[in-house]
């Protein structure tokens, strides 16, 4: 008994330093960002401010786990942005309709996945290279999202959709909870069960997947549901805070999510990828865009400054994997 | 010793990556207008000695004297300064551009500003045509043969006005034809006082081509004579360190009873192809690079879409349109390239072992941990994979053992017909007999296997029939019960020189 508690007390530290490992430097920034801004600046960790960073971070860090997801299966999905705008339109067609919360949420989700597999589709099957049909995608998501709300945006007076984002547990607010359940399953997903293992062999060397049987196909298409789905959340997130859906939400989103999942130390060729690390990742960016508001700088200065961090996460990461090999 | 004779010498040269020494003081000396071969096992050091050469990897220690000059090669412009030239093995064009613009590449001829085409063009020509390629040098080199293209590699080093010229088994790829003329350009090229050294695997056109051979074996020089004082099973006992026997195990299991049977298979690349495999038997596969070899693998295994024919297994027919369906058939495939197909370079050891039987220890999300360990362990002590630990990632393993994992992840799956493709390339002499060893002993535990190699004597001394391809067609299968393998009948067979009444 006592020889197999120290077994997994040794797996626990094993798992803890494989973890420093591969997101530590990352960490370190996020501490000392936090620490400095924490000092430089009263109003940084007050809860208001809180609640603004943890509002940006969520929606990001939800769309960050949908790009992971997808760059570990060796793609890209540029359509989450417009998913964003999507979702929230349809859920707030479907709450004006009559459907109550959940449902409409639900079913809001499996459109997304549906429109998932239809992208998921066309890339197994035409062999197109994923960046060319979500960027096209990209386009025409947003369109229907243009035309289904006749360009203007679509209210909802439900109090669940308010709620969604504005109630807390235990001064927890409630998509952060949420967050921590879908990073939960994701983890299961990706690390206890064979379909995981064959997304991290799918992106990682994808000729060696398919000589191993493996149906690669299957992979990108299930892959992409589950971003649209994650996709869709976001846009969930997204809507409550305005109560509304809005055509041009979410414009650009896709460009963070690819940074917080980059500097969160999934490759951008596929086949390695972290939840932790993606969190952290978005956490930093989070943490970056908000503390650069406190200090009031620019914001065509902030945009130039978060482009050289993301250059710079992406330099280090390359080097330490060519220092590997 | 004439030390005026040697238009190069490479003495006491030591390199070592990562605490691996790869050459242990190595010295080579090269006549003016001397063909030297450079023979040795994949592993041996022959390309890194080369590398060196080139100014592509720096020495650790040593000397380099060209033209009774001390000299260092730092980069591959150094050496092309000092009129060296590299032929590799993979031929290093730009498809899209013309032969002119291929020769030039990254040094072209300037006049000003611009390129100065016309110079160029004469110039590349001028090599085009001392090697009698009758083609105009603003061909695209797409549309060349890879013996062509072959031929302008050589050209490139003509145009530099090269005196000393590396190739790099520059027949792997070309029919004997192809290669006849080669050897004829390049007696050509030693009469005008060039020297070259010549790697290859090929001993027969060693000893017709070259006037001396070096066999390297584990990063050391063991043997250096000149042709006319050594023979065939000299060197090859001089690569291998031991005797052949030895070596492959040798003893050609005889098969049960039929296990597999192919009949009139065609596709895009096979015509026509009918065999049979036995249980408990080793098929080897025989042929140029190119005969379709590896297509046929990869139709068995449903990777390529099958035209006409049908395949049997244990007399029933099956249809594998996906390896998927392959495997639960009970086919395995272990490909060519093992980097670029087998391999996870980028994982564990343990994630490629076990990625074809997740199944047994995954259960939903319930993973169970000991039971992958076991797998694990049991087959890493059976190959005898050397490795720091089970989470150690395949990229940092030798090429032997980077095999072994692959052999290993489909001895886990346990099919009952493996098909192994050039199971020993790269690998190092050491390894290559445990994997014979192993081939052996799994045919003994009624694996069913297709060897295919490019390396005659890995087939004729491993195989229990011998099944020869040429351009896409079956043209010879021998049977060891009824004759002895000799190289020459299956190289026959091979270029397409003959062709068995049976297979027509």
């Amino acid at each position: 008994m006592k020889n197999a508690n120290s077994k997994s007390q040794n797996k626990a530290v094993m798992l803890y330093k494989d973890f420093l490992k591969t997101n530590g430097g990352i960490l370190i920034a996020l501490v000392i960002m936090f620490v400095f801004l924490s000092f430089s600046n009263q109003h940084f960790f007050t809860s208001n401010n809180m609640a603004n960073l943890f509002n940006y971070f969520t929606t990001n860090c939800v769309l960050a786990m949908c790009m992971m997801c997808v760059l570990i299966t060796g793609e890209i999905d540029l359509s989450i942005s417009s998913f964003v705008a999507l979702s929230g339109i349809i859920l707030c067609v479907f709450l004006n309709k009559g459907i109550a919360f959940l449902p409409a949420l639900l079913l809001t989700l499996v459109i997304g996945a549906l429109v998932g597999v239809v992208t998921g589709t066309i890339i197994a099957y035409s062999g197109m290279p994923s960046f060319i049909v979500t960027l096209a995608m990209q386009g025409v998501i947003r369109g229907a999202a243009y035309i289904i709300s006749s360009g203007a945006r679509v209210s909802s007076s439900d109090k669940w959709l308010f709620h969604l984002t504005s109630t807390r547990y235990g001064g927890i607010p409630l998509p952060t909870i949420i967050i921590l359940i879908i990073a939960v399953i994701l983890g299961f997903l990706l690390y206890r069960t064979s379909f995981g293992k064959h997304m991290y062999a799918a992106g990682g060397n994808r000729e060696a997947a398919i000589y191993s049987g493996i149906n690669v196909k299957k992979i990108v298409i299930v892959t992409f549901a589950i971003s649209g789905a994650l996709a869709c959340l976001a846009g969930s997130f997204v809507a409550s805070r305005v109560t509304s859906g809005q055509p041009a939400a979410g414009a650009g989103y896709e460009g963070d999510a690819v940074a917080a999942a980059v500097l969160g130390g999934t490759a951008f060729t596929g086949g390695r990828g972290t939840v932790s690390g993606v969190i952290i990742g978005a956490l930093v960016i989070g943490t970056l865009t908000n503390g650069m508001n406190l200090l009031e700088i620019n914001s065509y200065w902030q945009q130039i400054c978060k482009g050289l961090i993301i250059m710079l996460a992406v330099m280090i990461d390359t080097i330490k994997q060519r220092r590997s090999n | 010793m004439d030390n005026k004779n040697y238009v190069l010498k490479m003495e006491h040269i030591k390199k070592s990556f990562y605490g691996v020494n790869v050459l242990k003081d190595v010295s080579l000396f090269l006549k003016t207008g001397e063909i030297q071969a450079l023979i040795g096992e994949n592993g041996a050091g022959k390309s890194t000695l080369m590398k060196i050469l080139g100014g592509i990897y720096a020495k650790d220690s040593g000397e380099i004297t060209v033209n009774q000059k001390a000299v260092e090669i730092k980069t591959p412009l150094a050496a092309r300064d000092l009129r060296i030239c590299m032929v590799h093995q993979e031929i290093s064009l730009v498809p899209q551009l013309s032969i002119a613009d291929n020769i030039f590449l990254g040094s072209e001829l300037k006049r000003g500003l611009f390129e100065d085409k016309k110079q160029m063009k004469e110039k590349a020509q001028e090599a085009i045509d001392l090697l009698e390629m009758n083609v105009p040098v603003t061909t695209k080199v797409h549309r060349l043969s890879v013996a062509q293209q072959q031929l302008v590699e050589i050209a490139k080093s003509l145009v530099f006005d090269a005196r000393i010229i590396v190739l790099d088994e520059p027949t792997a790829a070309i029919s004997e034809k192809e290669a006849e003329s080669l050897f004829a350009y390049l007696k050509k090229l030693k009469q005008e006082g060039i020297s070259i050294i010549y790697i290859s695997h090929r001993l027969e056109e060693i000893f017709r081509l070259c006037d001396s051979i070096t066999v390297m074996r584990d990063g050391m020089i063991v043997s250096n004579k000149n042709i006319s004082e050594t023979n065939r099973d000299e060197v090859i006992a001089a690569m291998v360190g031991r005797s052949i026997t030895d070596f492959f195990g040798n003893n050609h299991p005889q098969g049960t009873e039929t296990i597999l049977e192919v009949k009139g298979l065609s596709n895009r690349y096979l015509k026509n192809i009918n065999f049979t495999l036995q249980q408990g038997e080793i098929l080897g596969f025989a042929g140029l690079v190119g005969a379709g070899r590896t297509e046929l693998a990869r139709a068995l295994f449903g990777l390529d879409k099958i035209d006409e024919g049908k395949i049997y297994l244990n007399e029933k027919e099956i249809k594998c349109r996906t390896p998927y369906e392959a495997m639960e058939c009970g086919i395995g495939l272990i490909p060519e390239d093992r980097k670029q197909s087998g391999l996870f370079l980028e994982k564990s050891i343990s994630y490629n072992l076990t990625l074809l039987v997740l199944k047994e220890f995954i259960r939903g999300i319930r993973v169970n941990g000991a039971k992958r360990d076991v797998i694990v362990r049991e087959y890493s002590e059976k190959l005898a994979i050397k490795m720091a630990g089970v989470h150690q990632h395949c990229s940092q393993l030798s090429g032997g053992n980077q095999q072994k994992v692959v052999i290993s992840k489909w001895l886990a799956y346990g099919p009952k017909i493996l098909i192994m493709d050039e199971p020993t390339r790269g690998v190092d002499v050491g390894a290559k007999a445990e994997i014979y060893h192993l081939i052996n002993d799994l045919a003994k535990a009624g694996y069913s296997i297709i060897m295919i190699s490019s390396e005659l004597p890995e087939i004729i001394n491993m195989s229990s029939r011998i099944v020869v391809m040429h351009e896409g067609k079956i043209t010879g299968i021998l049977d060891s019960r009824e004759t002895n393998f000799v190289q020459e009948e299956i190289m026959d067979y091979a270029i397409g020189g003959k062709i068995d009444e049976e297979c027509k």
